[in-house]
């Protein structure tokens, strides 16, 4: 509900300002590195970085890297997905199970998870596997956590009504706890894509062959900060670009959703 | 065996006592209803009237299935009820739609639940739709139609499995007066057309005489018991708008109204005192 008095301008004008501010920044960076006021062997200049992402996409060489991290993040997510789901329904469905391990869920979710990722490493060597690992422990509380309280929350008359219609319990999974889990877990979509690609990045900074954190590790080895930022530019431009299929999907798969509640959730 | 079951009442409360226990878990538990007994005839319109808190909606969850009662026992065409009523439709108070589904796969819900393939209980749903005036909107989710057109779907979703019983708790009130009357003249109709049994209740007495063959009084809470029974002769069909302007309806009226009332004045003396 957003109150009258401070309406919105339309939408290709916030479109417009959106685009003025990224603008900015670019001239900002370029005004301020070409006057030396800032250092270009430190920050760089945009130029430098353009031409240098330009040039690893036109040469091919960053294809490989960016499949390998788009691969850990999706099977990051998908392992820590199904696995939050199986999860979140068993401790939603049986007490006993969810009263006895919650302390320690809670203090496993409380741990960085960053310190895992060298004992990953070390478990499943410097593959995609020990990032695929990485990323799942991060999913998988997010995706948990929605699932249990999405079949916690599941209108007590709605089930009952759906009981009396002669639904039997895998009647109830199917049409009544599953749709309500999922409409939680779509609503922490972009948390968990998000959460998966951090895991495979950070994994692959900390000791990798491949992927964009082992080429922004191998230009900060070598001081090539313009480097560092053509590999920030890269992942920034595809973050973006999976926030926003993952906004498309979540608008077909939650079309019976009434449209103001979903906003503000993530 | 045959005979037996047609012989049977559609529903049979016997002493039939709930008790729940205090919500803190000590102190004194809480007696919803005591000792009711009452029958529900083969095709009969049966309301239950009663004060706020007289355990109403209590009933009606025993005679369903949803409840298991302390003392006493429910049967419905002579079989116990033992967990779901499989001859009894259930119509909510509260909002009872899966709004993740349309208004055409709600209404198809049941048959599918049945075994019906979902294409067949989709095309099934489709006459139901349109029986209850919402031709057209089978493409619509719950939270895209108005409080009506939601109680039309769940009147359709009760109807189309085809209960031999069907338990109404106040389903229509939430709804303004006019849509009120339009619904329960609709409820009429269909109601008349294969004359299943029904359960209705409400805190309303004027739509429960309009709509009933029998009304029953309930006392006020807690601990509520059936105080009275009153047979209502009215001709069908009827119009719950015009019939209400009649003089036996209005002498009915003054009868039951006279035994309810102080029900309702203690009832309100009970919720004042909490």
């Amino acid at each position: 509900m957003r109150s009258h008095a401070k309406r919105l301008p339309s939408r290709p004008v916030i479109l417009l300002l959106q685009l003025a501010v990224l603008i900015a920044f670019f001239l900002i960076w370029h005004v301020l590195t070409d006057t030396k006021i800032l250092s270009p062997f430190f920050f760089g200049t945009p130029g430098a970085v353009l031409a240098r992402t330009w040039a690893d996409f036109a040469s091919g060489v960053i294809w490989y890297h960016l499949g390998i991290t788009l691969l850990e993040t999706a099977l990051a997510f998908v392992i820590g997905t199904v696995a939050g789901i199986a999860f979140g329904f068993w401790f939603a469905r049986a007490p006993l199970v969810s009263v006895v391990f919650d302390p320690y869920i809670k203090a496993v979710n409380a741990l960085p998870r960053v310190v895992l990722a060298p004992i990953f490493a070390l478990w499943l060597g410097l593959g995609i596997w020990s990032k695929v690992a990485l990323g799942v422990t991060l999913v998988f509380f997010i995706v948990f956590f929605n699932v249990y309280q999405g079949v916690k929350e599941v209108s007590p008359v709605v089930l009952a009504n759906a009981r009396m219609l002669g639904a039997s319990s895998r009647d109830l999974f199917r049409h009544v706890y599953l749709p309500s889990a999922l409409s939680w877990v779509f609503s922490s979509l972009h948390t968990a894509v998000g959460f998966a690609m951090v895991g495979a990045v950070v994994g692959e900074y900390l000791g990798s062959a491949a992927g964009l954190g082992y080429r922004i590790h191998q230009a900060e080895g070598v001081f090539d900060t313009v480097g560092v930022f053509s590999g920030m530019l890269v992942l920034t431009i595809f973050v973006v670009l999976i926030d926003a299929a993952v906004t498309m999907i979540e608008k077909r798969l939650l079309h019976w959703r009434p449209q103001d509640t979903g906003a503000g959730q993530h | 065996m045959a005979e037996a079951a047609a012989a049977a009442p559609a529903l049979q409360l016997e002493g039939v006592t709930c008790t729940f226990p205090s919500p803190d878990g000590r102190g004194r538990s809480y007696t919803a209803v005591q000792g009711a007994s009452f029958t529900v005839a083969d095709g009969e319109f049966v309301s239950i009237v009663g004060p706020t808190g007289s355990g109403k909606s209590t009933m009606l969850n025993v005679a369903a299935g949803l409840l298991k009662p302390s003392e006493g026992r429910a049967l419905s065409f002579g079989q116990p009820v033992t967990g779901i009523n499989p001859k009894a439709g259930y119509m909510f108070q509260a909002e009872a739609l899966m709004p993740w589904k349309s208004a055409l796969d709600n209404v198809a819900a049941g048959l599918e639940f049945r075994g019906v393939s979902k294409a067949e209980a989709r095309e099934r749903a489709l006459p139901w739709l349109s029986r209850v005036g919402l031709e057209g909107f089978g493409n619509r989710f719950p939270h895209q139609l108005s409080g009506g057109m939601r109680k039309r779907v769940a009147l359709a979703q009760t109807l189309i499995v085809d209960p031999k019983i069907i338990l109404m708790d106040e389903p229509f009130s939430a709804l303004d007066v006019q849509t009120r009357q339009m619904m329960e003249n609709e409820l009429l109709d269909l109601w008349a057309a294969d004359r299943k049994s029904v359960v209705f209740i409400t805190h309303d007495l004027e739509e429960a005489i309009a709509m009933s063959d029998r009304v029953l009084v309930l006392s006020a809470g807690p601990g509520s018991r059936l105080i009275g029974e009153y047979r209502i002769g009215l001709d069908r069909p009827r119009d719950v708008a015009e019939i209400r302007m009649t003089p036996q309806f209005l002498a009915l009226h003054q009868e039951i109204w006279a035994q309810l009332r102080d029900e309702v004045l203690k009832g309100y003396a009970q919720t004042k005192l909490r």
